[in-house]
């Protein structure tokens, strides 16, 4: 069996080969066809050692989620995204909205999240912003108009974008963060000037031509919030809907997407992109092919891992219930 | 008066803020207002505490040169590395035509935000990933009837909810497929799972706002 630093100098020698190697770099569908066999052929040695009673250390399954999360970014393979009806509501209920058309984007989530939300907010950015539509970008959650910032930036690059002259104030404008979690979006439901009596560059609410007439929920047509956790969509929900009936449509992380099921399936969430696989199906629905699209095969090839790995965990659980019965033979 | 002032005060606050939900008219539609203004400057203040509490500890232990007292340096540094940087750019930014943000692509803290603060938190929570395989290769045995209902969950889920589970049963009618099977476990035992749990928060909040309203529970009072 493998010893620990046997595990060094394999990490050590795919970091060399990674910097040695020509960038970018992206392998021929035959080569990548070829690494997924020897992938899984790996994996059914793994499942053979594990039979015959050898049972592998957890370094092991590290090792092979590196290598399954890490070589799909280096591969050619496209696989089809087919686009669940949780994403398709909020595509249809963006698509619907009609040119000038006010939108609040809130950005409740940091980094760590970025991964999943990002590709949702520049998908999202870069289909507003190519049709036309007004966004007004706030957060619950300190980091969230960076955040914001840096998808705005990227999404101004695009030639089709650049050439529209978007200005800022007029066609979007970033509010910043506000303290107070949830009594933020109650405050809001009564006046936005008086959480955000200025936007980040410290210009008053009233000067900024974007938000004439906009006083409450009432001006908003749409708001799009992406949410890792509190607070986020749940808040959202519970007071901009609840109590000022404003649409609301989210960009959740995997891990809080199942939480707020229930309001998709009572009409209180108007269309939810959960986690990679959502912000995926997202950018197709857009037509805003990125990150997430890249990302999405490296997800898949680590959840088939993890599968191998739950499978080969109970043939061990097999192999532990012969090994008694054997005994007593 | 030490405990009655503050009995009184968390009376009167959970009672306006019960009424104005309810009676969203003149007066008690001023209490929102007044009271989400307050929660939002004292949400500030918070900040502020949290980030002088998280000094002092650091502090604290750089003075009694306690275990890993180097990390509360390292702490200390990156704080006021952050903070000065976030303040100068700030600074600059007003006096800028047009103004700038601080937060404006190119400055000091958007350079310390997007090479050293996201790829740090980002490693952190990638790390999961490998936790979360292992955890699953140990807990996800069939031992019982709810520990193989459970495998099978997470197998459809993790599966179907990826573009190989459609790659895989391609050739199954549509409503066989995967991406399927993972949607109406999603739509139908988990939002009923989620709703249960949910109906009890619910209920155990109102229960304990409600004692903490009439003086009953008292803990938050102590310490």
């Amino acid at each position: 069996m493998m010893k620990k630093y046997h595990y060094w100098i394999i990490l050590v020698a795919l970091i060399i080969v990674l910097i040695l190697l020509p960038k970018p770099l992206i392998v021929s569908p035959t080569v990548s066809t070829t690494i997924t066999v020897l992938l899984g052929l790996a994996l059914v040695v793994v499942l053979v050692l594990t039979l015959r009673g050898h049972m592998i250390g957890r370094r092991t399954v590290f090792l092979f989620i590196g290598v399954s999360l890490t070589l799909p970014f280096f591969m050619n393979f496209r696989m089809p995204i087919k686009i669940s009806p949780e994403v398709q509501t909020l595509y249809d209920a963006i698509a619907k909205l009609p040119p000038g058309s006010k939108v609040l984007a809130a950005f409740d989530y940091d980094p760590p999240s970025a991964p999943e939300l990002q590709p949702q907010a520049e998908a999202f950015m870069a289909y507003a912003f190519k049709h036309d539509l007004k966004v007004i970008i706030m957060g619950l959650w300190p980091q969230g108009p960076q955040q914001a910032n840096m998808a705005v930036a990227k999404v101004l690059r695009q030639p089709e974008i650049r050439a529209k002259n978007l200005r800022y104030g007029v066609d979007y404008v970033n509010l910043g963060f506000q303290s107070g979690n949830e009594f933020v979006i109650q405050r809001m439901g009564t006046s936005f000037s008086g959480m955000f009596p200025r936007d980040i560059y410290n210009t008053d609410y009233a000067a900024i031509p974007l938000l004439n007439g906009v006083e409450n929920f009432s001006n908003i047509d749409f708001v799009f919030n992406l949410s890792s956790g509190y607070p986020g969509t749940v808040e959202w929900v519970q007071i901009a809907v609840d109590r000022y009936g404003v649409k609301v449509g989210a960009g959740n992380t995997a891990v809080q997407a199942p939480s707020v099921y229930p309001y998709l399936s009572s009409h209180k969430l108007t269309g939810l992109a959960g986690g990679m696989s959502g912000a995926a199906e997202f950018e197709k629905a857009t037509k805003e092919i990125g990150k997430a699209n890249t990302y999405i095969l490296s997800q898949s090839f680590s959840h088939m891992v993890v599968i191998a790995f739950i499978i080969i965990g109970n043939a061990a659980l097999m192999v532990s219930y012969r090994k008694p019965k054997q005994k007593g033979a | 008066m030490k405990r009655e002032i503050p009995l009184i005060i968390t009376f009167v606050a959970g009672v306006a803020f019960v009424l104005q939900y309810f009676i969203p008219h003149y007066p008690f539609s001023r209490f929102e207002n007044i009271f989400s203004d307050w929660f939002a400057i004292v949400g500030a203040f918070a900040i502020w505490l949290g980030a002088l509490s998280l000094i002092k500890l650091c502090l604290l232990n750089i003075s009694k040169k306690s275990h890993d007292w180097p990390i509360s340096l390292l702490i200390i540094v990156c704080f006021l590395s952050i903070v000065i940087a976030g303040a100068i750019d700030g600074f600059q930014g007003m006096n800028n035509t047009p103004a700038t943000s601080f937060r404006d692509p190119g400055t000091n803290f958007d350079w310390l935000y997007q090479n050293v603060y996201t790829p740090l938190s980002s490693t952190m929570f990638a790390i999961l990933a490998f936790f979360v395989a292992s955890a699953s290769y140990r807990a996800f045995r069939a031992r019982n009837t709810a520990a193989t209902l459970l495998l099978f969950s997470a197998f459809f889920v993790m599966i179907g909810r990826v573009p190989v589970g459609d790659y895989l049963s391609a050739w199954l009618p549509e409503r066989m497929q995967l991406s399927h099977w993972a949607n109406w476990l999603m739509a139908f035992p988990n939002t009923a799972g989620q709703r249960a749990v949910m109906i009890g928060i619910a209920l155990g909040t109102v229960s304990t706002s409600l004692r903490i309203i009439l003086g009953i529970e008292r803990s938050h009072l102590e310490g």
